[in-house]
Parts: C-alpha cells; structure tokens; sequence
C-alpha cells in the first residue's frame, strides 16, 4: 500500500540551515547535507530543502548543494526558493534534485508551471503555496514568503495550477506555522479531498498526534515539518511507529 | 569491472550515477555504440515521456543496441517501461524485450488513486537473485502514472488501485518500475544484486 509520507523541510540560508517562527526570527539549525544525511537513516521518507537567500551568488551556491546533497543522500529531495525559469530548474534537476518547487514565480506567471511540465514532467513539479485564513473565512493566496497578501482564494489557485500541470502541492498555513497547535485541517482537507495530485500538509506540527490528524481527518498524503525535527523535539522512528500503531500505512 | 548508464534525453540519470558511487561502484555515462556494447553491466535509467525517448532513441540507433544486448541490463522506471512491447503514454512502440504492456493508472469509484503515484510502496512476490537479501513487502520509491501490467515476466508485484509489475525479468534483462536509487537501503541493496549478477 502506498504510505503516507513523512518529510522534514530544511530552510537553508548562505548554505546553512535555519528556522524561523511565523516567518520572522530566524535561528540557525545546522549543515544541511549532514541533517539531511540523518534524517534520511532515521526513516525520512523525502526531504524538501527551500532557499531563503538572496544574494547574487545564490543560484550557484544552491546547485552546488543541491549536487553535494544527491551525491550524500539515498531518498528523493525537491529543492524549491526563488526559482523562476525552465533554465533555474535544468541545472538543479541536473545537479540531482528529484523535483521542484514553485511559489511566487508561478503565480505571477502561471505559464511558467506549463512550461515546466511539458519540459520535465509534471511528477517533478511542486507548487508551494503560502495561505493564511483571514477574518472573512477564506484561505487566501500569500506570496514572497508570506509577506504579500492577494485576492487569489487559495483553492483556486491550487486547481488551476493543477490543470497547468503542477504534480503536486505543498500547502503551507500561515496561521499554524510556528504555533505547534496543529495542522490547518480544514483548508488541508479542502485541497486533498477535490485535487486529482498529492497534498503536502505544512505548519502548525507540534505532536505526534498533530500528524495522526492531518493524515486520518485531512486526507494529506504527506506531512512536513521543520523545528520540531531539527531541535530534537519528535524523533523521526518514533513518529513513524506511532503513527503505525494508530494504523496509518507508514514506510518503517 | 565496467558499468555502463545509457545516456538519452531522460531525467534523473545523474541520481543512478551518485547512488552507485554510494555503494562503491564507478560507472560511465555515455551514449556511444560501442563503450555500450563492451560493459559488463548496463544501466538504462530515465524519467520522462515515453514517445520522445523512444524517438531519441531510434534516431541514435539505441533501441537495436539495447534490444541486442547480452549482458546483464537494468531498466528503471521509464527504462523498464520502454523494455516492454507497448505504451499507452503517447501510443508508443516501444523495445518489445517484456511481452507486457504499460497502461496509464485510472481512478475509479472503487479506488480513487491518486495520479500519478508519488511516494512508497511495498513490492512482494520477489523472485530471482535481483531481490536476493531483499524482505517480502520491502518498501521502495515509486513515481509514475503509467505501469506495467503483471504477466509472465513479473518478478515483484505493487499494489496500487490494482496489482502491476513492479520489476520484470526475461533473460539477462531486467527492470524496475521503483527508484532503487532512490529507495534508501533496499534499493542500494537491488543496486548491488545486480551488479554481483
């Protein structure tokens, strides 16, 4: 049976790992090669790194990573953070990432989410959305790291970049990330129960139970989180055979 | 010992080629005939589109260099997907090695499957020394919308919507639909098997 997937996110910033909480306040967490090297022996079952730099040198200083990560790492990655164009893309793939990830960039040109299917197949096409509920009840569409409010409902959003070809969506709540109160279910569900591709459930995880949730009462098919894996607060073997015990279809 | 990756107009080549180096094995990618037909050992990897590869493929004359191979071959995923008689992506011919043919995953009412299939599956009914170490219902890599159905070349079996070839054998070839480059210790595991053939 196909599992439900288990995956810690790596912020990298100038080659190094860090957190923040509600997108601000940033700390660092470590070599992003050796963690992920860790987590992958530790049962994760992928890994997904997101750039947050932004200087000059980024786009080289992450194709070397992402080349020194495929050579380390025995689990699929995607490698997402400012990427824009079918050629930014090329040279991560090419450097051994297994897919990536668009936010921004898509949704001020959703062509580009086309383009990129049609060049590299949609299963290596990951659209990362940033929402936040607001006080009218609706998800709204967030972009440059959550900073920038639209008017886009974030259903919408993810079905029409689904029909561009996006192979999957990695959902990120505002509102839970960095709260450990849990996983934005409902919005969550919205998504996963009415989009043909896989849902990625993001922010808000706090307890092993918060994971239970999303996969049993949100349909996601994988869960990820970044703190409380990099500060040692839910080990990875332990989540997996709780979540097992629970009766979820877990990779253990 | 030389080993050898196909080199076409496919993803994830580089992936087979660091996963190798994991467990100590040097290989050259290439698409020349002749460093092709002299290796011990021949990798046909790929992620992509079925009807664009297979033309890459005829233009370079690889599809009757593959096809005549003696030596132990290894397709995974599109690779194994091309090894077999016909596609459905694109209505494409593809090498014939396998007698199966690859059908695209369709939801229903009675499996509302995602598609294509992302993530980890277990893979049982193992047969031939490909899987030699390798547990029953052991967990690998797949990403895929397309599959080969099960027939007399099967030896594993997934279970997605319905049972399919998740690695097919016929003489001194083999393919597998999982990622065992990406399949964590199973696959390093698969990876090595088949280099001890």
């Amino acid at each position: 049976m196909l599992t439900k997937r288990i995956i810690p996110c790596l912020d990298i910033k100038d080659g190094r790992t860090v957190k923040g909480v509600n997108f601000e306040n940033i700390r660092d967490a470590g070599d992003p090669v050796e963690l992920g090297a860790l987590y992958a022996a530790q049962g994760a079952d992928e890994l997904v790194f997101l750039d947050i730099t932004a200087t000059n040198e980024r786009r080289k200083t992450l194709s070397e990573l992402v080349n020194k990560i495929a050579h380390h790492i025995n689990i699929p990655f995607t490698v997402g953070g400012g990427i824009a164009s079918v050629e930014d893309v090329r040279v991560l793939l090419q450097n051994g990432a297994d897919k990536i990830s668009v936010n921004t960039s898509a949704f001020k040109n959703p062509g580009l989410i086309k383009e990129l299917a049609l060049e590299f197949g949609s299963q290596c096409v990951v659209l990362a959305i940033d929402t936040k509920k607001e006080i009218d009840g609706n998800w709204y569409v967030y972009l440059n790291g959550g900073r920038i409010k639209t008017d886009r409902l974030c259903f919408d959003w993810a079905k029409e970049a689904v029909e561009l070809g996006a192979g999957e969506i990695l959902l990120t709540s505002m509102n839970n990330d960095g709260t450990k109160q849990g996983f934005a279910l409902d919005i969550t569900r919205q998504l996963s129960m009415n989009l043909p591709v896989p849902v990625i459930a993001s922010g808000g995880a706090g307890t092993m139970e918060h994971f239970a949730d999303v996969f049993e009462q949100s349909g996601a098919d994988a869960a990820l989180a970044a703190s409380i894996f990099h500060f040692k607060e839910i080990g990875i073997p332990e989540l997996k055979t709780f979540l097992a015990q629970k009766g979820i279809a877990i990779r253990l | 010992m030389k080993l050898v990756i196909i080199k076409y107009n496919a993803g994830n080549i580089q992936s087979v080629l660091y996963a190798l180096e994991r467990i100590g094995a040097t290989a050259v990618v290439t698409d020349d005939i002749g460093e092709i037909a002299a290796a011990d050992k021949v990798i046909f990897p790929g992620v992509g589109e079925a009807s664009t590869a297979m033309a890459y493929l005829k233009e370079r004359n690889l599809d009757r260099v593959i096809t005549g191979l003696q030596q132990p071959v290894l397709g995974i995923c599109l690779g194994m997907q091309l090894m077999c008689r016909f596609s459905e992506e694109n209505h494409t011919s593809c090498l014939g090695i396998f007698d199966e043919d690859v059908k695209a995953f369709t939801a229903s009412a009675a499996s509302t499957i995602k598609i294509p299939q992302i993530g980890w599956n277990n893979i049982f009914d193992l047969k031939t020394p490909l899987f030699k170490g390798v547990n029953e219902n052991s967990y690998c890599y797949f990403v895929h919308g397309y599959y080969a159905a099960l027939g007399a070349h099967t030896i594993a079996a997934t279970e997605y919507g319905i049972k399919y070839s998740s690695a097919l054998h016929r003489d001194n070839f083999y393919g597998t639909q999982f990622h065992p480059e990406k399949s964590a210790g199973v696959g390093e595991q698969i990876l090595k098997n088949f280099i001890e053939l």
